[in-house]
């Protein structure tokens, strides 16, 4: 009896094995294949398309640099920043640029935790997109404290007064969690690229580069005896980064919510920046990695149709959730029963921003419910299109938040507008300059794809590969 | 007798070829109750279940870094408590600055707890690998390089108390190892 119960169990587990679970690796590629494709996008002759977009990007980047030494040298003022929204733009590009590096540490260590093994193909990608975002993020912070060569009272030793930190405040909050936010990421991220610079050492020609990717290399050798601390430091750093994410954007969160200023003042904010940060990232994830894969065809039989499948139902997940905070927000404003907090949620959808209020709305709210469909998950030009709207919607959220809120205080007599100057707006798309540039050079440079991973998700590699019992 | 390496310098050790990660689990095991114990596997990805192939406990990492974690915490606890409670009370909105004031400081506790923890898993890590270094014998071998590629490898080093290069060159044989290798040293 027991034993035919056993018999039956099993026959169901394999054939629900055999329906779930496609292949994460498509076309029965090998193991020498994965190495070769992916090193010969960093050993190849440097392809046209790649000396044209850094012919469009490096001078983005450049303008950026000269408008920041150009604040720097004449002041803050050359912003639109003034009384009363002084922070404005700033603050605004600061929190969608954060926000969208979430994506890569929430693929790279949430979904690692949660043993999604899908993002082994895309979480290189999606961390260095991280760092090359919280770069573009931390230039707002240092620069728009005006006296730059001050930044470092942001430290926390006494200043030339003997004064130390007010460690209460969410401000400096901020500066710890982004910070390490920004160090720990580049720890996770060289310490999954070990084993592939040694890949790409052991298949160098040259000895210049093999020179460079040994040292990068660290010497690895992939022993067993090495593997054992090298997955279980990986593992901790997924565990660590966790929490870091989850907190890096509630501590931003709380340099809003800890303020008396209708509108900022309320508790969901953490929770619903973090979703908004993880819908922006995915939106920016795939807005990079759907060009990256039509370039180097080859890829799709590691980045699939699936991937994307999956990456859009959870920017359908977090936009849902998005929507949920933006209406709870408002019931919140009018049920609260504070007049000015009602007016402040008034002026958001009816005054004089109303415009980039109703943006919001459309952009993250509304566009994303297509991925409902499973059509417009799965066809990679809609997708692409698609994941415009978070883009923009993220960045309309922030500025919702931020200039909106502050252009209308307590007093109507401390009212005022915001107008972007040229030096904000070339500045803001500087930095996406800077970002495709150092992205580029990472597709140049480095293995874009974690190759001793997605190796280890191929069937062949399960040591009773071929055996009857598991 | 394939030997590759300076051949008047020591012998590190022999090394074998295996074909796929079955086949080095399978020899992993059997070198395990052979009682050898300076040895190692090689692979290009980390195989399941291979600790208990070699016969090797936990890596005690997680023990280290959660002593790195407590020097983080007991750094912002310091870092913040000192100056704020004893070497320059920074009174804001004539807000108390003892120990009842404590939730404010969490969130730097929280991060400098998560940053030295970070630090020490990844730089335990490498120390505990005995990293970086930029040479080793096993890089004298030219088809070591297939390591990081798709080939899987077994060492064992001259090190062990057991070896004598004939008969583990014997033992490598049996297991099913091809290209069978002496390797010495620069």
């Amino acid at each position: 009896m027991s034993e035919a119960t056993a018999t039956i169990e099993e026959t169901v587990t394999n054939e629900e094995k055999a329906v779930v679970r496609p292949p994460l690796v498509l076309n029965k590629r090998t193991m020498g294949w994965i190495s070769s494709y992916i090193s010969s996008i960093i050993e190849d002759r440097t392809p046209m398309w790649w000396w044209v977009s850094m012919a469009i990007t490096v001078p983005m980047t450049l303008m950026c640099l000269s408008l920041l030494a150009y604040l720097i040298s004449t002041g803050v003022g050359v912003w639109g920043n003034n009384h009363p929204v002084g922070w404005a733009w700033d603050i605004t590009n600061f929190v969608f640029w954060i926000g969208i590096g979430h994506a890569g540490t929430l693929i790279s260590a949430i979904l690692f935790l949660t043993r999604q093994k899908w993002r082994t193909s895309i979480n290189r990608a999606a961390e260095a997109m991280t760092l090359f975002a919280v770069v573009c993020a931390g230039i707002y912070p240092a620069l728009h404290v005006g006296r730059v060569w001050m930044a470092w009272f942001l430290a926390p030793v006494p200043n030339a007064n003997g004064i130390w930190q007010n460690f209460r405040s969410p401000l400096l909050w901020d500066v710890f969690a982004v910070s390490t936010y920004f160090i720990v990421s580049i720890l996770f991220w060289y310490t999954g690229l070990i084993p592939d610079l040694a890949t790409v050492r052991d298949r160098c020609t040259t000895k210049i580069k093999k020179f460079i990717y040994g040292v990068m290399a660290l010497g690895w050798r992939g022993g067993n005896r090495q593997w054992r601390h090298y997955e279980k430091a990986y593992l901790i750093l997924a565990g660590l980064s966790t929490p870091l994410v989850l907190s890096v954007h509630s501590v931003v969160s709380f340099d809003f919510a800890t303020s008396v200023i209708p509108g900022w003042h309320t508790t969901i904010f953490p929770p619903y920046f973090v979703a908004g940060a993880i819908f922006g990232g995915f939106a920016m994830v795939l807005t990079i990695m759907i060009p990256a894969c039509a370039l180097y065809k080859p890829l799709h039989d590691l980045v699939t149709i699936d991937h994307v499948n999956k990456m859009c139902k959870i920017i359908l997940l977090t936009g849902s959730i998005v929507g949920y905070a933006y209406l709870m927000e408002l019931f919140i404003a009018w049920y609260g029963g504070n007049p000015y907090e009602r007016a402040a949620f008034w002026y958001r959808a009816f005054g004089p921003y109303w415009w980039a209020f109703w943006a919001m709305m459309f952009c993250n709210v509304i566009a994303p419910q297509l991925f409902w469909f499973k059509y417009f998950r799965t066809h990679l030009l809609w997708v692409w299109i698609i994941v415009q709207f978070p883009n923009m919607g993220m960045w309309f959220e922030r500025f919702v938040i931020i200039a909106t809120t502050l252009s209308r205080d307590f007093s109507p007599s401390a009212w005022g507008m915001f107008h972007p100057t040229w030096v904000d707006i070339c500045t803001f798309i500087g930095t996406f300059g800077l970002f495709t540039t150092l992205f580029l050079i990472f597709i140049r440079f480095l293995p874009m794809i974690c190759m001793f991973e997605v190796k280890a998700v191929l069937p062949e590699a399960d040591p009773h590969y071929g055996e009857d019992h598991h | 007798m394939k030997a590759v390496g300076n051949l008047q310098a020591p012998v590190y050790g022999v090394a074998a070829e295996f074909h796929s990660a079955r086949d080095l689990y399978h020899a992993a095991e059997k070198i395990r109750d052979a009682g050898f114990s300076k040895w190692d596997v090689f692979s290009p990805f980390p195989i399941h279940g291979m600790d208990e192939a070699m016969g090797m406990k936990r890596s005690i990492l997680g023990k280290v870094v959660f002593l790195g974690g407590l020097t983080g915490f007991l750094t912002a606890v310091t870092l913040q408590f000192g100056p704020t409670a004893f070497l320059y009370p920074l009174i804001v909105a004539g807000k108390p600055t003892d120990l009842f004031t404590v939730p404010a400081f969490f969130p730097i506790m929280f991060e400098l707890t998560i940053l030295i923890s970070a630090f020490t898993a990844v730089f335990g890590m490498l120390l505990m690998n005995g990293l970086p270094r930029l040479n080793h014998a096993l890089f004298n071998w030219d088809r070591f390089k297939k390591v990081t590629e798709d080939k899987f490898f077994v060492a064992i080093e001259s090190a062990d108390p057991k070896f004598s290069e004939r008969p583990v060159r014997d033992f490598l044989e049996s297991l099913g190892g091809d290209n069978i290798t002496t390797i010495h040293g620069d």
